[in-house]
């Protein structure tokens, strides 16, 4: 049994029972996670590579469902719905639960349609309003000082790091309550890793936080709680400072310390 | 002799030899272009693009009614066989993906592909000259864009399969239903490539002229209805370059000229979308 401390924050999502299993395939990825995601948080999702991590963050927002033959077991509760529900509305879903992935995505089109891509998609068409949720999106990203004289120029024309903060800035402009982030600065330098960083310590005023990450320095700057996996099952979620300093499982201890990952 | 030196004498063989390939390969496809346009050149002037197609001896004849009609053929075969095929296509890379049933329709394309086109022209000429009883540009339309959709269909799903997965993903997250992010974004990242292969399909098609012969059939008056047989560039210049008068031979000469000088065109043309592509 996982070793799961008690939160006292409310819950954003809440991971019961959770099995997950990969289309054409008997075993499950993910077995029995019981997982509550404190709100308004960081929390991050660590462990081995193949340990399920980033299969269970993708389970979230549901973008499992783009496969065919993926079958969920159990229950995630978002505002106490249950979003693994066949009736669930997936573009709601995932309008309210963002993701920004290991590699930037850019879309083929300018930095500000870019941006506009996901409100418009929200049906607002009013310029003025775009203008200004575009603009606040990419101040709240830390990028409009960059890029605010060519909004016009193509996404693609900007720099690593300003590409993923591009995005940050695409799924914040929707105002989720929930960001994914899926290894969002293994692609990227130092400097570009810091600011991500920051920006996301930043973001947790408003939005709660999930992130995977390899970088175990990482999780311990950025997150505020942490959860360890291995083999597709949850071994320990605690305070980030508890499960770094004091981890009650033996292999939280030994992956933490560098003796298997 | 040593071994090394064995390596060195075998080297240099397999060298010669394979230039020596090249060189006779290419030496084939300059001596039909010099041939094409020693011969060519001379043939044009402006009398070929303002004057019909007239009988032997006459001075004002031209290939005005083969040219209007090719564009006709090739315009109306792109309208029927492009959409056909980039929809195919579509289907492919972003429904059927690896199932058992894309993958047929895949080999049937291919077979499609390298399927003799007089073999394309019978089966026209069966479903469409025979039941109207004539030939007609219709036909020739409908085999030339037979012809184009297993092109288009291909090069699509390639393109469209070389859109990063991840693309998709970043859509579809930010509430995205699947067709916007098919028209939206895969489209627009693949624009090119799918463009290029539009491009490449007319240039294929626009030399073909054993579809042709039985559908459209030939026409020595200029005409724009496609209901009534119509003239093109191919079968105007089989029959000129056929006939025994030297000004109709001289003709064929331009016309093989002119649809060269056009798929080369073309083809240079794709192959600059692509370039411009790999640069950013």
């Amino acid at each position: 049994m996982a070793t799961i401390a008690e939160i006292k924050e409310k819950r954003a999502v809440e991971v019961k029972d959770f099995n997950f299993y990969y289309a054409g395939t008997v075993d499950p990825a993910l077995k029995d996670i019981n997982l509550p995601i404190p709100k308004k948080k960081v929390t991050a999702l660590i462990g081995p590579s193949g340990c399920g991590k980033t299969t269970l963050l993708r389970s979230f927002n549901r973008i499992h469902d783009l496969y065919p033959g993926n079958r969920y077991e159990g229950e995630i509760l978002v505002h106490g719905e249950n979003i693994l529900q066949k009736n669930i509305d997936l573009i709601d879903l995932r309008v309210n639960v963002g993701m920004i992935f290991q590699k930037p995505t850019p879309f083929p089109m300018s930095i500000f349609d870019n941006i506009a891509y996901g409100l418009r998609l929200k049906g607002i068409k009013n310029k003025t309003e775009l203008k200004d949720r575009v603009e606040k999106a990419l101040k709240d990203a830390a990028l409009f000082e960059e890029v605010k004289d060519r909004l016009k120029a193509d996404g693609s024309s900007l720099s690593g790091g300003q590409q993923q903060r591009l995005c940050i800035a695409r799924a914040i402009a929707v105002e989720p309550e929930i960001m994914l982030f899926d290894e969002p600065t293994s692609a990227l330098d130092p400097i570009s890793t810091l600011a991500i960083e920051k920006l996301i310590i930043e973001l947790k005023d408003k939005v709660s936080i999930i992130i995977v990450t390899h970088n175990m320095q990482q999780a311990a700057r950025v997150s505020d709680y942490t959860a360890f996996m291995y083999l597709g099952e949850l071994i320990e979620f605690g305070k980030t400072d508890d499960i770094f300093v004091n981890p009650k499982e033996k292999l939280t201890e030994e992956y933490i310390t560098g003796k298997f990952g | 002799m040593t071994a090394k030196r064995r390596r060195v004498v075998i080297n240099y063989f397999a060298l010669s030899f394979s230039i020596g390939s090249a060189v006779l390969g290419i030496g084939f496809l300059f001596w039909i272009l010099w041939i094409l346009v020693s011969n060519g050149i001379g043939a044009l002037n402006m009398d070929i693009f303002t004057f019909d197609g007239a009988p032997p001896g006459f001075a004002e004849s031209g290939l005005r009614h083969a040219l209007v009609g090719q564009l006709i053929l090739a315009l109306g075969a792109t309208i029927f066989g492009v959409p056909v095929g980039i929809l195919a296509g579509t289907y492919l890379s972003e429904y059927g993906q690896t199932s058992k049933y894309a993958n047929f329709i895949r080999d049937i394309s291919d077979t499609m592909m390298s399927t003799p086109s007089i073999v394309i022209g019978t089966f026209v000429y069966a479903v469409v000259v025979s039941p109207m009883g004539h030939f007609s540009g219709w036909a020739g339309i409908v085999a030339l864009a037979i012809m184009m959709v297993p092109i288009v269909l291909r090069t699509t799903d390639d393109m469209l399969s070389l859109v990063p997965q991840t693309l998709r993903e970043a859509a579809a997250a930010l509430g995205a239903p699947k067709y916007k992010v098919i028209l939206q974004i895969v489209y627009r990242s693949a624009k090119v490539g799918i463009l290029t292969g539009v491009l490449l399909s007319i240039a294929r098609i626009a030399g073909e002229t054993a579809p042709l012969l039985f559908t459209s059939f030939n026409n020595n008056f200029f005409s724009t209805d496609i209901s009534e047989p119509i003239a093109s560039l191919t079968v105007t210049m089989f029959s000129y370059a056929t006939s025994p008068y030297e000004d109709w031979q001289q003709l064929g000469w331009a016309a093989a000229f002119i649809l060269t000088a056009f798929v080369l065109g073309v083809n240079v043309l794709g192959r600059l979308f692509i370039k411009t592509k790999r640069k950013r």
